[in-house]
């Protein structure tokens, strides 16, 4: 037993929450009168989730250096709402067919047609930069991402620098929740079998890896494709949450964002680096205030723990799947 | 024709700019094997610096001619730099030696949003106008080209500074330390290079360059923010890797063909059907088109790795 | 016999230095070869030639009959050479068991999706792996720590590591670079009747490059001898005892050597 059915365990549950707590003022459940703005930030923690244990796999347990994030973000966000917003009318009149679930079908197709676009992005990005290492690597990520992000800036169709209004609001708190339940799984499941050990071999010593037969490129360019898939679904759950999205929301120091979550979690550990996204969303939101003195204090925190505790604040946490028992 | 010469006259003036960063970058990689990703922000720093300087000074030596005056500000911000280079390098470089490459690379993306957010917080978010040091004017008699006196000078200091820098490294005891421990700095230690002194001395030497670099880039377009050094500061690690990252004539030729290409890119937009948007992705696409082509740069060597 | 591995006149260079000179050299089926050679001579250029690190400059590497000189080094160990580091290389985060567990991935049936699945066959197949992977630890006693971290082990144990880890890929031929070195005389006579050991049951044929000749010379049916870059000498351990040219490139030196 143990992971799917825990998987499904936490998918439902993400949905039954989402249900006792959706926020709409008639819903009859009283519950449901959960505070509007307590309610985005539990969104945006799940967003975060699913952006840092998207990441992580990339960083942490493949141990390429990524600072795009943010890019495939973007992919996902304008690709899902080129369905929803662009053509949200052709698009629902192909669903008709779904009767009064055609809205939710058509979010269901948008969120992954995202993900699918940022997963393409994922692969163009991942095959040219194998060959590099670290800081090489963590460059040519942000140059990516940046090119992306030109790449929306000048293309009319998507409103250029003045971005995309109107997206319809349909991120609630189960799909976000779900989708970041999905990620932790993916995520965990791949890491905890002999095929995953490769990601982390890759890490440790490519070379060694090499001569045990393992493809260090191939797992390299599906940690890619894997994160940019899931980061593609976090930016299209987020440009269905705010409702609006422009290239300047999707900046290299959005990625930075994430890559902060992911140190703090302790590289390579995805329920540390979860927790971390969590922490951080809520720590943010309370420094709402304090916006020009939040970075410097983040900035400090990432110098100071990566000269005393380079394995993160939450690093060393027990994994998801426990290996003692010896089986998966 | 014309248009050709105006616009490569534009590239180099920019190139010059990117050619003293990306010098910043090669010096620090042959010697540590990093990415200082902070170094654009020390350049940020730099720009400031000038702005005070010149601000502060300007009623006190009222009488002196003018390009006197702007080289004491330019030596003033290239010690500024210099000394903020080393600081950095002695609190958070230092202590990480012997830690993996990774963990210095996340502390100088740290270093580098520490700067950019302590900027914002002293000098504000808005853009602030660079005083001019030189009176600007157009030089005459060169047909219909339109070049003014501050590129001619960018161009000919960046010069002086470049033949500088290659005394220093190739005719001095420690230049010669410095590619001692390029090369191997265990042996290097061996030796006798205190190799601790020698990588300050690095870090100082090419943030004085970046703080030229500032001094000129803000002189040429007059407007400075605490983000400006990011962009810039990528580019010239562009140009580094299109030279060759550890070559110093590599950084100089790569700074200037970068300027040029990203000048001639907007230039001829229309000719090319590059909307002059993509200025910002030019950079980016030559160092994706480098690393799959041709790794190591223009004047770089290949390193395998010992098995 | 037949011939698993066949080099001919294979040359490296780097820059103007000629690494190996146009080595002939095979390994049969089954085999327990010997390569010995002062240091620098080329030994470990000779293995990364044949596991594919490096490309030949000139010459051919045959394996199976197949030209092998210009393949990745992980499609090498697909066709069945695997190999150790003589500066130790072990995937150091990983625990002892995972380290050999992670070798097995070129055999692995369920890749992608069945991780993500985890259906029966999925888990049946992690099953047997790890039960393989500890009866491999066991063999070289390391089965008791297997859920320590690798880098905990003894420098002793992280070479037995290596080899149970090379093991792990299934191979025909197994290139051991200096599988003892660091250990006391009595660890590495122990380590060599393992080696034996190995070879018999899971019939290997076995490239071994080790320093003390009184080893190489106990267990090996062939020896060549490498001095800078160029084979010297091959033969029966008493031939290259006898070898006037060994004797005076390497024997000599091996005193002050050790």
């Amino acid at each position: 037993m143990g992971a799917r059915s825990g998987f499904l365990a936490a998918v439902l549950a993400a949905f039954v929450i989402s249900g006792l707590f959706t926020g709409h003022p008639e819903a009859a459940w009283p519950l449901a009168q959960l505070d509007d703005y307590l309610l985005n930030i539990l969104i945006l923690a799940g967003i975060n989730v699913v952006l840092a244990t998207s990441l992580n796999i990339v960083n942490g347990h493949t141990g390429q250096f990524s600072l795009g994030h943010a890019g495939f973000m973007a992919v996902g966000a304008y690709g899902s709402a080129a369905l929803t917003q662009i053509n949200g009318k052709a698009c629902l009149a192909a669903l008709s067919f779904l009767g009064p679930c055609a809205q939710g079908g058509l979010f269901v197709c948008a969120l992954l047609f995202g993900a699918a676009l940022a997963a393409l992005a994922g692969l163009a990005v991942g095959l040219p930069s194998l060959r590099l290492r670290g800081d090489y690597l963590a460059i040519v990520t942000l140059g990516f991402g940046e090119i992306i992000r030109v790449v929306f800036q000048n293309t009319e169709a998507v409103g250029g620098a003045r971005g995309l209004t109107g997206i319809p609001p349909q991120t609630t708190l189960g799909w976000t929740w779900a989708v970041a339940a999905l990620c932790i799984y993916c995520v965990s499941a791949l890491v905890n079998s002999t095929y995953g050990r490769g990601f982390l071999a890759v890490r440790d010593d490519e070379i060694a890896a090499e001569a045990m037969g393992i493809n260090p490129t191939r797992y390299k360019v599906t940690a890619f494709v894997v994160g940019a898939f899931f980061a593609g679904l976090a930016g299209a759950l987020y440009a269905h949450l705010i409702g609006y999205i422009s290239p300047e929301g999707f900046t290299f120091l959005k990625s930075v964002d994430v890559v902060v979550m992911v140190i703090l979690g302790g590289m390579g550990s995805t329920v540390g680096v979860a927790f971390a996204a969590v922490g951080l969303t809520v720590l943010n939101e309370l420094l709402r205030q304090a916006e020009q003195y939040r970075m410097v204090a983040f900035s400090l925190l990432l110098i100071v723990l990566m000269i005393t505790r380079p394995q993160g604040l939450l690093g060393g946490m027990g994994r998801f799947f426990s290996r003692k028992g010896g089986n998966p | 024709m014309n248009e050709f010469l105006q616009q490569l006259i534009n590239g180099l003036s920019l190139g010059a700019v990117y050619a003293l960063i990306a010098l910043g970058y090669t010096m620090v990689y042959g010697v540590l094997r990093f990415i200082n990703f902070a170094h654009g922000d020390v350049f940020m720093v730099g720009a400031f610096a000038g702005m005070y300087f010149g601000r502060w000074l300007k009623p006190h030596l009222v009488g002196w001619p003018e390009w006197l005056f702007a080289g004491l500000i330019l030596l003033l911000v290239m010690v500024a730099c210099a000394a903020l280079g080393g600081l950095v390098e002695r609190l958070a470089y230092k202590p990480l030696r012997e830690k993996p490459r990774l963990t210095v690379l996340i502390t100088a993306i740290g270093v580098s949003l520490l700067l950019e957010y302590t900027g914002q917080l002293i000098f504000g978010a808005a853009p602030r106008g660079f005083p001019s040091l030189l009176t600007s004017a157009p030089i005459a008699g060169l047909g219909g080209l339109h070049v003014s006196n501050i590129q001619m000078i960018v161009l000919g200091v960046t010069a002086a500074l470049l033949m500088c820098l290659h005394y220093i490294v190739m005719r001095t005891r420690m230049g010669l330390a410095m590619r001692a421990l390029s090369l191997n700095p265990t042996a290097a230690s061996l030796m006798g290079v205190n190799n601790s002194v020698v990588i300050s001395f690095t870090f100082g030497l090419g943030s004085a360059l970046a703080g030229a670099g500032a001094v000129f880039y803000a002189s040429l377009y007059q407007a400075i923010d605490p983000f400006m050094g990011v962009l810039p500061g990528m580019k010239a690690f562009v140009a580094a890797v299109l030279g060759g990252i550890g070559s110093l004539p590599g950084a100089m030729v790569g700074g200037l063909i970068l300027g040029v290409i990203e000048t001639l890119v907007v230039g001829y937009s229309q000719v090319l059907g590059v909307p002059p948007g993509y200025r910002d992705a030019v950079a980016f696409v030559i160092l994706i088109l480098i690393l799959l082509f041709k790794p190591s740069g223009l004047f770089g060597k290949t390193l395998k790795e010992k098995v | 016999m037949n011939r698993l591995l066949e080099l001919e006149k294979v040359t490296v260079r780097f820059g103007g230095l000629v690494a190996v000179s146009e080595v002939d050299f095979h390994v049969a089926d089954g085999e327990l070869v010997g390569l010995i050679g002062p240091n620098g001579a080329g030994k470990t250029t000779l293995f990364n030639l044949i596991t594919g690190v490096y490309t030949p400059t000139s010459g051919s590497i045959r394996f199976l009959g197949q030209e092998v000189g210009h393949m990745s080094s992980s499609d090498i160990t697909g066709m069945g050479v695997a190999r150790t580091f003589q500066n130790i290389r072990l995937f150091s985060s990983l625990s002892v068991l995972d380290n050999v567990v992670a070798a097995f991935n070129l055999h692995l049936k369920s890749g992608f999706l069945g991780a993500l699945w985890r259906g029966n066959a999925f888990r049946s197949e992690e099953q047997s792996i790890r039960e393989e992977a500890v009866r491999l630890l066991e063999i070289f006693g390391l089965a008791e720590t297997a859920h320590a971290p690798c880098r905990s082990l003894s420098y002793g144990d992280q070479r037995r590591l290596e080899i149970v880890r090379a093991l792990a890929t299934r191979p025909r031929l197994l290139l051991l670079d200096e599988p003892a070195a660091g250990m006391n005389p009595t660890e590495k006579v122990e380590l060599m009747r393992l080696i034996q050991f190995t070879q018999e049951r899971f019939g290997l044929a076995v490239l071994l490059v080790e320093h003390d000749m009184k080893v190489v010379m106990g267990i090996c049916q062939r020896i060549a001898v490498l001095e800078y870059g160029r084979k010297i000498a091959e033969g029966t351990p008493a031939e290259i005892q006898r070898d006037k040219r060994v004797i005076a490139a390497y024997l000599g030196e091996e005193v002050t050597d050790a």
